[in-house]
């Protein structure tokens, strides 16, 4: 467990220090985010009906950016091999490695959502339940994201690849999200049934996320 | 006694039983596809409602049931290559995807163009095309990861097969999400409790060309895979006389 511990430390800490990952993301959550009035229209009630969808799927982009980086230096530095070769099973490193990535990447991004939802004209009520539905579902995110860079880790077109892999595997989590987002401002919809599944995707990934992505790890080092 | 996997594991042994299959099961493939586009086209009668574009339907369930099949295909071989290493495993998984996908592709179009004039539209966000769209882009990213690691086939075969039953996990659940989340699409009225739902007069021809469809995407899977097993034949003999080639030249500059 300690060793896990200082799995998630190293990985902050490396991320803390090397600088820009989690600002580039946060900065691209921005942009997209304020490229929507301008391609749409600044018709406020638009924005405000379409805030939540918009709010979710650029927080999936923004974090699809930095996933990559998960095995990558490690990769190029060797430390991959270490940690394969180990007494920690490469399913609960890779666990590891998932979750200071969510530390990382998607807890500031989820925190940013809500002053974003701002610039959307986000009814009020909808704050909270968009910040709990950011944090309960966009686990998954970084866990089911660490296959896809487990995945890409030896090709050369990495980066446009991950992005094909992975966005198909976050559809439950962006419908369950979303659904749980329209039960509160519109309401007929059951908010409680929409936590429950989005709860659950994000614990079927916590569960298949390492598993697969360590085995296609051991594929490419063994 | 080994079991026909078993001994299917000997590719020259699969060269020479599938050489032998081929031949019949593509004009069997042909004549019941032949006799299935005759039922659906001069026997079956136009639906009351739907008029002849009931038609329709006799391509797009059949290339329906296929596109999903094509996947089951693809996640049973992908387990065999990952934990009993059967050597054909991977390639039956890398040529079932390319058919797979153009019969999802089938099932999409064929659908669309049977939208325009019931729903009045060729698309809509249905939680049955939804789930068949990300069924495509399953098999799409399968065939991108296939092919950015292509210098490396053993090394790809592995990897797709780990993606390969990712998304054998994720589909169901992909399906159940879009169907909570919208339909319109009719449910499924052949395969169902209590009897297809379906009057005979349809259903037969329907059967038809799904018998049809399911031996021609067989035909072509068998000679997809003859033809990946002799790509991966002339790979090595060529980078057996590049070898040979190259150590005759250091021999001769001695």
């Amino acid at each position: 467990m300690s060793a896990l511990w200082s799995l998630v430390k190293r990985d902050l800490l490396i991320a803390a220090r090397e600088g820009g990952a989690t600002g580039t993301a946060l900065g691209f959550y921005l942009i997209v985010i304020a490229l929507m009035p301008l391609g749409l229209g600044p018709d406020l009630q638009l924005l405000s009906r379409i805030a939540p969808g918009v709010l979710w799927i650029g927080l999936l982009l923004a974090a699809l950016l930095s996933l990559g980086r998960i095995f990558e230096t490690d990769k190029e530095e060797g430390v991959l091999e270490i940690l394969a070769t180990g007494r920690v099973p490469l399913e609960f490193v890779v666990a590891a490695k998932a979750f200071a990535h969510w530390l990382s990447s998607c807890v500031p991004l989820a925190i940013l959502s809500p002053l974003l939802g701002l610039l959307l004209n986000l009814e009020l009520a909808a704050y909270p339940i968009l910040l709990g539905t950011i944090l309960i579902g966009s686990p998954a995110i970084s866990f089911l994201g660490s296959i896809g860079a487990a995945l890409t880790l030896r090709s050369r077109r990495g980066g446009l690849l991950i992005a094909l892999l992975v966005l198909p595997l976050y559809i439950p989590t962006l419908i369950f999200g979303i659904s749980a987002i329209s039960a509160v401002v519109t309401p007929p919809g059951s908010l409680e049934a929409s936590l429950l599944l989005l709860s659950a995707v994000t614990i079927a990934s916590l569960v298949i996320g390492p598993i697969a992505a360590a085995a296609a790890l051991r594929a490419q080092l063994g | 006694m080994q079991t026909l996997t078993q001994r299917l594991a000997n590719p020259t042994r699969f060269m020479e039983l599938s050489g032998r299959i081929l031949p019949w099961l593509s004009g069997l493939a042909a004549v019941t596809l032949a006799y299935g586009l005759y039922l659906s086209f001069f026997v079956a009668p136009p639906d009351y409602q739907q008029g002849e574009t009931v038609r329709i339907m006799f391509v797009h369930v059949p290339a329906a049931w296929l596109a999903m099949m094509g996947y089951m295909i693809i996640a049973v071989s992908s387990f065999g290559l990952l934990v009993f290493r059967h050597p054909l495993a991977d390639v039956s998984a890398k040529s079932a995807a390319p058919i797979g996908a153009a019969f999802t592709l089938l099932a999409l179009v064929t659908g669309s163009l049977w939208g325009k004039p019931m729903w009045g539209a060729y698309w809509v966000w249905d939680a049955r095309l939804t789930s068949v769209l990300i069924l495509f882009f399953l098999y799409i990213g399968l065939i991108a990861l296939r092919s950015a690691l292509e210098e490396d086939p053993a090394l790809a075969g592995k990897l797709c097969a780990v993606l390969g039953l990712v998304g054998v996990v994720i589909l169901p659940i992909i399906r159940f999400s879009v169907d909570w989340w919208n339909t319109l699409h009719q449910p499924a009225s052949v395969l169902k409790v209590g009897g297809p739902a379906i009057h005979p007069s349809i259903l037969i021809p329907l059967l038809v060309m799904a018998l049809g469809f399911t031996l021609l995407f067989f035909a072509m899977h068998l000679k997809a895979m003859r033809n990946e097993i002799l790509r991966r034949r002339v790979r090595s003999l060529t980078l057996a006389e590049v070898e040979r080639a190259s150590r005759l030249e250091a021999r001769a500059a001695e």
